[in-house]
């Protein structure tokens, strides 16, 4: 999708909506913690702002037809963020924000991992890592054989690379020139037991997909005006080089305390700890205290 | 092992068990010396050629294979509808989830790989991206059982109905012949949600005739009538337990035959009807005696509380020796002769228990 070039007033406005979108993500993701008991709260963080940018700028979807054909596709490679999506899909009208309240309790529709029978405006139910990009490899060449021109776009975690069957998609992918699909590696540095290149490395990530036949874009995952000049930049033909989006990230941003640490994977913040966390989000994004584990 | 390994044949007989032999004793069948077998009673062999048609007048179909393509005659889809046929190489677990992807956009894909690799390697794209999720893909698990032979452990499927059907919406079919996978292929098309269709080896002996018309899945089909015991068989199993009933018959045993082709959701009406009327069930499968056919029975009896003569006849709970599959047929005594012996303790033991 086009989105206005830099410096014009439109795009100003978009970057402040996005911007402010991307806190409510981690407001949400915080509130909703509390009410499960337990989160994962900074591989969502992480991808705020691409969250942000993908719903409010770039997929073209229909909250009142949730099934249009058309639509772009969504698919959430790295379910545990589900409850950073939640958020936005009601928002954007999917569903009453209202239900939301009921999250993980008994009966509920929204799990920690996004369930597409229960759940209007998910494309795709996910959970089980390394499964997404194949899933969108097949909604690409769904397209393709329908004669349909919508984009399948797909977050995958730098964890998830480890399973072989994303390398699998990947392959798949470059083979049959799905151009119409875009990779978002959600680059955070991190996985559940510490730094992805002390557990199982996935550098030279670019080169590694480049190889593979796809056109690799690396961008700050948390710059909104990059991620824009990127999503301008795809070249999402119908046959082409599939799109890989590298988006340099940090676990947790946006809350000093979980920045770059590993530990915070899954938590749940009580009492005083959540009053100081809900502050610090609302008062965006601060610069990055050096020497952390992340990017 | 030197010498095992020199051994020459080997070669040859993979060939011939992906191709058929030129000369072997399940051959195509020849025109002209009237050997071999007809080429309509390889089930495998059919599921391209009669998706093919069914794709003609049915654009949401596609097929995908993975590097399997001549074996399980997909190709024969491929050269009618090249734009909607999808090889993705030697990647199982992929294929099944990029089926799924597929199904999302509104299609009916139909995915063919051996059982052992959609069953067991891929099992939990199947469950989660397939069955989970609701989505109509239908898997075509050719070569189950024990069929490959001397391929070995690697190769054989025979757990594959246990796993599958302790899984959650997903309908689970095992073809008795082509004729009847024709009649499975054709009404797969409109069932909700995943299914799993088991096919054996592509060389099974004719059951039916013509397309079964009767055919629905979830209903089992009573192939004779009999009311001194049943046999419930699925899949490759079915032809022999018809021969085995004829065999009885000479000897004034009338066998009632059933074939459970639909192990999920299972027709208890059916199970429960012959335990009743007959007073003996025995139950035929090439799997493993955990977890198939027979369990699924013995649980449908056993929750009803019917007290009946029974026995489970399948593979024991070991990883099969090596041998041709006919010879490993005749070894677990799944072949008509040694599913006949079976039958006949059973008969004795309802005689002692009626006694």
């Amino acid at each position: 999708m086009n989105h206005p070039p830099r410096g014009t007033p439109e795009r100003e406005e978009l970057t402040a909506r996005l911007r402010d979108r991307a806190k409510f993500v981690r407001l949400e993701t915080v509130r909703l913690t509390r009410i499960a008991g337990a989160g994962h709260y900074t591989g969502t963080f992480s991808a705020a702002e691409l969250f942000a940018a993908l719903y409010y700028a770039e997929l073209r979807y229909r909250p009142e037809e949730p099934d249009w054909p058309d639509r772009d596709r969504f698919v959430l490679g790295k379910g545990h963020a589900a409850i950073g999506l939640y958020p936005l899909l009601a928002d954007a009208g999917f569903f009453d924000s209202a239900l939301l309240d009921n999250y993980t309790r008994l009966g509920s529709a929204f799990g920690d991992h996004p369930d597409m029978r229960k759940i209007p405006g998910i494309d795709f139910s996910s959970g089980s890592l390394g499964h997404g990009l194949s899933v969108s490899v097949g909604m690409a060449l769904g397209a393709r054989v329908q004669g349909r021109s919508f984009n399948v776009y797909c977050i995958m975690g730098d964890g998830e690379l480890g399973e072989g069957q994303i390398w699998e998609a990947a392959m798949a992918a470059g083979q049959f020139q799905l151009g119409s699909l875009v990779g978002i590696v959600d680059r955070n540095h991190l996985s559940i037991d510490g730094n992805t290149e002390s557990i199982m490395g996935v550098e030279p990530l670019a080169a590694r997909f480049e190889s593979f036949g796809w056109k690799v874009h690396e961008v700050d995952g948390h710059d909104l005006e990059a991620i824009l000049d990127v999503f301008n930049a795809l070249d999402t033909a119908a046959v082409g080089p599939p799109q890989m989006v590298i988006a340099d990230t940090v676990k947790g941003r946006g809350v000093q305390r979980m920045e770059g640490d590993y530990q915070w994977h899954v938590g749940n913040l009580v009492g005083a700890d959540y009053d100081d966390v809900v502050a610090e989000i609302e008062s965006g994004l601060r610069p990055l205290v050096p020497g952390g584990t992340g990017g | 092992m030197a010498d095992a390994r020199r051994e020459g044949t080997a070669g040859q007989e993979i060939s011939d068990v992906f191709r058929g032999s030129t000369n072997g004793p399940d051959a195509p069948k020849d025109e002209r010396t009237g050997k071999g077998i007809e080429a309509k009673s390889i089930p495998a062999f059919v599921a391209g050629e009669a998706l093919a048609e069914l794709g003609d007048s049915d654009p949401r179909i596609v097929v995908l294979t993975a590097d399997l393509a001549h074996a399980n005659r997909t190709v024969d889809f491929a050269a009618r509808h090249p734009d909607r046929f999808f090889n993705v190489g030697v990647a199982e677990q992929n294929m099944v989830s990029i089926a799924a992807g597929m199904a999302s956009t509104g299609l009916v894909p139909f995915a063919a790989t051996f059982a052992a690799y959609l069953a067991l390697l891929a099992c939990e794209q199947l469950r989660t991206d397939c069955a989970y999720t609701g989505m109509p893909v239908r898997l075509l698990g050719h070569h189950s059982g024990m069929s490959l032979g001397f391929y070995g452990t690697s190769h054989h499927a025979l757990e594959d109905i246990a796993i599958t059907r302790a899984i959650a919406d997903l309908t689970v079919v095992c073809a008795a012949d082509a004729n009847q996978l024709r009649a499975i292929l054709r009404h797969s098309l409109d069932w909700p949600g995943a299914m799993y269709i088991r096919l054996g080896r592509g060389r099974d002996p004719e059951v039916y005739g013509e397309v079964p018309g009767d055919f629905q899945i979830g209903k089992a089909l009573r192939l004779r009538e009999g009311a001194d015991l049943t046999i419930i068989a699925t899949g490759s199993e079915v032809r022999a337990c018809v021969d085995v009933a004829d065999n009885l018959a000479a000897d004034g045993i009338e066998a009632r035959v059933i074939d459970m082709h639909t192990i999920d959701p299972l027709d208890r009406d059916a199970i429960l009807a012959a335990a009743d009327e007959t007073g003996a069930v025995l139950t035929v499968e090439e799997h493993n005696l955990a977890g198939g056919l027979g369990s699924a029975v013995a649980e449908t009896l056993a929750d009803a509380g019917a007290g009946v003569a029974f026995r489970r006849h399948g593979v024991p709970d070991e990883h099969v020796i090596i041998g041709p599959p006919a010879a490993l047929y005749n070894h677990y005594r799944l072949d008509a002769a040694g599913i006949e012996s079976v039958a006949r303790d059973l008969i004795g033991a309802k005689g002692q228990h009626d006694g």
